[in-house]
C-alpha cells in the first residue's frame, strides 16, 4: 500500500496522485466477475432471509429522480419510505428518500419527524458537466433546504481525461459546502468502464472526504453490478485498514429483485464484513426493489403470497 | 444480530441408495465373494456394502471386454459410437443433482463443487469425446488410427466420476472396451455410472465396473488380457504399476502426484491471486493432484498478500458437504487425515509457522482447518511432499528467475500458477516452468478441450483434448 499521509493535506501533486492511484494492485477481470459470480451462488433461507429483507429494507435509499417529478409524487414517496406497508407495521422503514434539489425542501417537509434521511443529488446529476459555481450552487440550495445526504456525481471526462487532480479538488470543494450532510460520491462507474478504473476512482473519492461511493446514477447502462460492488467493497475495506476511517457503499440502479438485494448483502458481509451491514454504511439506491422486498416479507411471514395489487404503487 | 446464513442443506432424498452393490460385469449387476463398506466421511455412517472384485472376477470382466470389443464395440462405425456416448452425456446431465449429492456423501466434497465443478465437466468430458468419435481420421495420428483393444483403468477418490468420465470417455469414443476401478473408498458414483450405461443400452462388455481395493487394482493392470492400463493416483502406486506393465507390450499412461506452485508476482492483482490461492489449495479440501500447495510469493508483497489470505480464510465456511453455503468439505478417509496431520505436524517441528482460522469443526467424521504454514524453508518435508489436504504452505523469492527456479526444484511436474499484470511475464514464466499446465491469473480451471497430464515424477501421457485421444489409438 503506498503511503498516505502525503493525503493529509491537499497540496499533492497531479503527479503524486496519479502515482498512487496507478500504484493500487491491478484487478483482473475475468477473477473479479469470477468471485462476485461465486458469491451470488449463496444459499440465503429462512431466518438469514427473514433477516436480509428487513436489512435491505432498512438500507433502502428510495429515489425519484425524473424530469417529471412534482412535489405531489415527492409526498407520496415520502409516506411510503415512512411506512413502506401499511398492512404491516413492522415493516422497517427506508434509509432515505433520494430526490432533485429543488424538491428537496418538499421531501424534508413530509419526512419532518420521522427519522429518515433526505438525500439530494446534486453537482449537475447525472451528467457532471457544468462550471464549478453551478455544482456548488446545487448542492447549496439542497443544504440550506435540509438535506441530510447529497449524492454528487465526479466529473468523468476528466478522470478519463487523467486529471485525477480537477476530480479530487471538486470532491473537497463540495465536501466543504456540505457541512454536517454526508457526502456520497457517484462514480457513474458505467462510464468508467474498467474495474481498475473502479478501484482508482474509489480511492480518489475517498481521499478527497467522500463519507460513501456510489457507483451510478441510474441514467448509464450499466448501472450497479456485483463485481463492480465487489471491488468498491474491496476499496472501502483496504481504506479502512490503511487510514481507519470507515467509507460507506451504495450500489445504484438495476437492483430491482430481494433476490439481488441479498446477493449484495451477502457480497457485503463476506467482503467488506459485517461492520458494513447496518445503514449507516451501505445503502440500495432503488425504487422498484422495495415492494419485491416487501412482498418477499409478506411470503415469508404469511406463508402466502400477496398480489402486487396488495402493495402500494407510488 | 448478525447475518448468519441459515442452514441450506442439499436433499438427499434424490439418490436412492442400495444395501448392497454388485460388481457390473458385462452388462449385468453380478456378485463378489467378499463385501467391504463405504461410508461417508462427514458422518462416518455406513452408506452400503459394496462387492470386492477378486482375480476371478477379473478374468470375467477382461474377457466381457474383450468380447465386447471383438464382436460389437470395435467394429462399430464411429458415428455410431458416438450415439451412445452422446446418451451417456445426456443421461448425466438428467441425472446429475442425483449423482453430486452421492458424490459429496461418499467422497466428502461440498455440494456447491459437486454440483457446479464435477457434474458438469463430467457431462463436457462425454458431449466432447462423443463428437470425435467420427472424427478420429482427422485427429493428426494417421488417416486410419485403431483402438487399441481393452483398457485397464484404475482412477482416485478425488474426483471419482470425472476421473471416470476423463477415462471412460476418450477409450470408448475411439472404439476401446473398459474395466475400471473406482477407489475403494469412493465406489458409489461409478456404480451409479453402471446403471446410466445399462439406462443406454450400452452394449454388454463395453464398459465393466469392478469395485475393491488395492489388490482388485493389481489384478486388473497386471492381467494379460489387457491392452491399455490407463492410472490415475499416487506416485508411488504408479510406480508399482510402471514396474509390472514393463516389458509386457501394454500401453500405459500415468497421472501421479504433484507440488505445484502458485507464484505471485509484485504487480499481481492481489484480491484475484487470493482467490486463485484459495481456489488453488483449499477447492475440494486440497485432494487435487494439481492443487497450488506451495504459493511463491514475491517477498515485496508477501506481508500485505498473506494479510489478505488470512484474511479471506477466515470467511471458509468448513462443515456439512450437503450445504449448500459449505465451502469446504470432509477430509475423504481417517487415513488421509492421518497423513494430513503428520505432515502438518513436521512442519511446525521443521520450524515453520502454522496458522488456522478460527473455526469450529463437526465432532464426527473426518475433518482438517484450512491452514497456512509460513516461513518455509524449501527443505522441509511441507515445501517438498505431496500432502493432499487443505495446507498450503507459504515460501518467498525476490527476482522472476529465482521464481522459476524454485517453482521448478521439485520431483514433480503437473501444474503451476502464474499471477501478474505483465503479460510478457506471464509467456517468459510459462516457457520455463516444467510443469504440464501452466494457469495464469486463474487456478484448477478444467475444460475437457484442454489438456492434462504432468513431467517428471507426476506421470506421463495427456488426458483431454486431442491429445487425450493419442492414449487409446495406434
Amino acid at each position: 500500500m503506498p503511503d498516505l499521509s502525503t493525503f493529509a493535506d491537499t497540496a499533492v501533486s497531479p503527479a503524486e496522485l496519479r502515482g498512487f492511484l496507478h500504484g493500487l494492485p491491478p484487478v483482473d477481470q475475468v477473477g473479479a466477475e469470477e468471485r462476485a459470480a461465486r458469491l451470488a451462488t449463496r444459499s440465503i433461507k429462512k431466518s438469514a432471509k427473514a433477516y436480509a429483507i428487513d436489512l435491505a429494507i432498512s438500507m433502502v435509499d428510495l429515489t425519484t429522480l425524473e424530469g417529471a417529478d412534482t412535489p405531489g409524487k415527492v409526498r407520496a414517496l415520502c409516506a411510503k419510505a415512512a411506512h413502506p406497508d401499511p398492512a404491516d407495521a413492522s415493516a422497517p422503514k427506508v434509509a432515505a428518500v433520494c430526490v432533485y434539489s429543488d424538491l428537496v425542501g418538499e421531501a424534508v417537509r413530509a419526512l419532518d419527524g420521522t427519522g429518515i434521511g433526505v438525500a439530494s443529488v446534486a453537482t449537475a446529476f447525472p451528467s457532471g458537466r457544468a462550471p464549478l459555481d453551478a455544482k456548488l450552487a446545487d448542492t447549496r440550495r439542497a443544504i440550506d433546504d435540509g438535506a441530510s445526504e447529497i449524492d454528487m456525481v465526479i466529473d468523468r471526462g476528466a478522470f478519463l481525461a487523467g486529471d485525477h487532480r480537477k476530480v479530487f479538488d471538486e470532491i473537497v470543494a463540495i465536501k466543504a459546502e456540505c457541512g454536517d450532510a454526508h457526502l456520497k460520491v457517484i462514480l457513474e462507474t458505467g462510464e468508467l468502464a474498467t474495474y481498475d478504473n473502479v478501484r482508482r476512482a474509489s480511492w480518489l473519492a475517498m481521499l478527497a472526504g467522500a463519507d460513501f461511493i456510489k457507483t451510478s446514477t441510474g441514467k448509464v447502462s450499466p448501472a450497479a453490478t456485483l463485481p463492480v460492488t465487489l471491488i468498491m467493497l474491496e476499496a472501502v475495506r483496504d481504506f479502512r485498514a490503511a487510514t481507519g476511517r470507515q467509507v460507506g457503499v451504495k450500489p445504484a440502479g438495476g437492483i430491482r429483485t430481494t433476490k439481488d438485494a441479498v446477493k449484495y448483502l451477502v457480497l457485503v458481509n463476506e467482503t467488506a464484513g459485517p461492520d458494513w451491514l447496518t445503514p449507516d454504511w451501505f445503502r440500495l439506491g432503488a425504487s422498484s426493489l422495495l415492494n419485491d422486498l416487501l412482498m418477499q416479507r409478506h411470503k415469508l411471514t404469511t406463508g402466502v403470497y400477496g398480489g402486487p395489487d396488495y402493495f402500494t404503487l407510488d | 444480530m448478525s447475518f448468519e446464513y441459515a442452514p441450506a442443506p442439499e436433499s438427499r432424498d434424490i439418490v436412492d441408495l442400495k444395501p448392497s452393490y454388485g460388481l457390473y460385469v458385462d452388462g449385468e449387476f453380478v456378485e463378489a465373494k467378499n463385501t467391504f463398506k463405504t461410508i461417508n466421511p462427514a458422518t462416518e455412517e455406513t452408506l452400503a456394502e459394496v462387492a470386492e472384485a477378486g482375480a476371478d472376477d477379473v478374468d470375467r470382466a477382461v474377457a466381457a471386454a474383450r468380447r465386447a470389443y471383438d464382436t460389437v464395440w470395435g467394429p462399430m462405425p464411429g458415428a455410431e459410437r458416438a450415439k451412445y456416448l452422446f446418451r451417456i452425456a445426456r443421461l448425466i446431465q438428467e441425472r446429475s443433482r442425483e449423482l453430486a449429492v452421492l458424490e459429496s456423501i461418499d467422497n466428502g466434497k461440498p455440494i456447491r463443487e459437486s454440483r457446479d465443478v464435477d457434474l458438469p465437466l463430467v457431462a463436457a468430458h462425454f458431449f466432447y469425446y462423443a463428437g470425435w468419435a467420427d472424427k478420429l481420421p482427422y485427429a493428426g495420428f494417421g488417416p486410419d488410427p485403431r483402438p487399441l483393444g481393452v483398457a485397464g483403468q484404475v482412477i482416485p477418490w478425488n474426483f471419482p466420476l470425472l476421473m471416470l468420465a476423463w477415462k471412460i470417455a476418450p477409450a470408448l469414443a475411439c472404439g476401446n472396451t473398459v474395466v475400471l476401478k473406482p477407489a475403494e473408498t469412493t465406489p458409489l458414483t461409478a456404480l451409479a455410472f453402471a446403471e446410466i450405461c445399462a439406462q443406454a443400452e450400452l452394449p454388454p462388455g463395453v464398459v465393466n465396473i469392478l469395485t475393491g481395493a488395492g489388490e482388485t487394482g493389481r489384478a486388473l493392470v497386471e492381467h494379460p488380457g489387457v491392452d491399455k492400463v490407463a492410472f490415475t493416483g499416487s506416485t508411488e502406486v504408479g510406480r508399482q504399476i510402471a514396474r509390472s506393465v514393463a516389458g509386457t507390450g501394454k500401453r500405459l499412461t500415468l497421472e501421479l502426484g504433484g507440488k505445484a506452485a502458485n507464484i505471485v508476482f509484485d504487480d499481481a492483482p492481489l484480491d484475484q491471486a487470493v482467490e486463485g490461492i484459495v481456489n488453488g489449495i483449499f477447492f475440494n479440501q486440497g485432494h487435487v493432484c494439481c492443487a497450488g500447495s506451495r504459493l511463491l510469493a514475491q517477498e515485496s508483497v508477501a506481508d500485505e498478500l498473506l494479510d489478505r489470505l488470512k484474511a479471506r480464510m477466515a470467511t471458509l465456511r468448513v462443515g456439512d458437504p450437503l450445504d449448500k453455503n459449505t465451502d469446504v468439505g470432509a477430509i475423504n478417509s481417517a487415513a488421509q487425515l492421518a497423513k494430513i496431520r503428520e505432515l502438518s505436524d513436521s512442519g511446525e517441528v521443521e520450524g515453520a509457522t502454522r496458522w488456522s482460522p478460527a473455526c469450529e469443526l463437526p465432532e464426527r467424521g473426518f475433518w482438517f482447518a484450512p491452514t497456512v504454514f509460513t516461513g518455509v524453508a524449501a527443505s522441509h518435508r511441507i515445501a517438498r511432499e505431496e500432502i493432499f489436504g487443505p495446507v498450503l504452505s507459504v515460501l518467498t523469492f525476490r527476482t522472476p528467475a529465482e521464481a522459476v527456479e524454485k517453482a521448478n526444484n521439485t520431483p514433480y511436474g503437473l501444474s503451476a500458477g502464474i499471477w501478474t499484470d505483465k503479460g510478457s511475464r506471464i509467456l517468459w514464466a510459462a516457457e520455463r516452468l516444467r510443469a504440464g499446465v501452466v494457469w495464469a491469473n486463474t487456478f484448477n480451471k478444467f475444460d475437457p478441450a484442454s489438456p492434462f497430464g504432468g513431467y517428471k515424477e507426476s506421470g506421463f501421457g495427456r488426458e483431454g483434448g486431442r491429445h487425450g485421444l493419442e492414449a487409446y489409438l495406434r
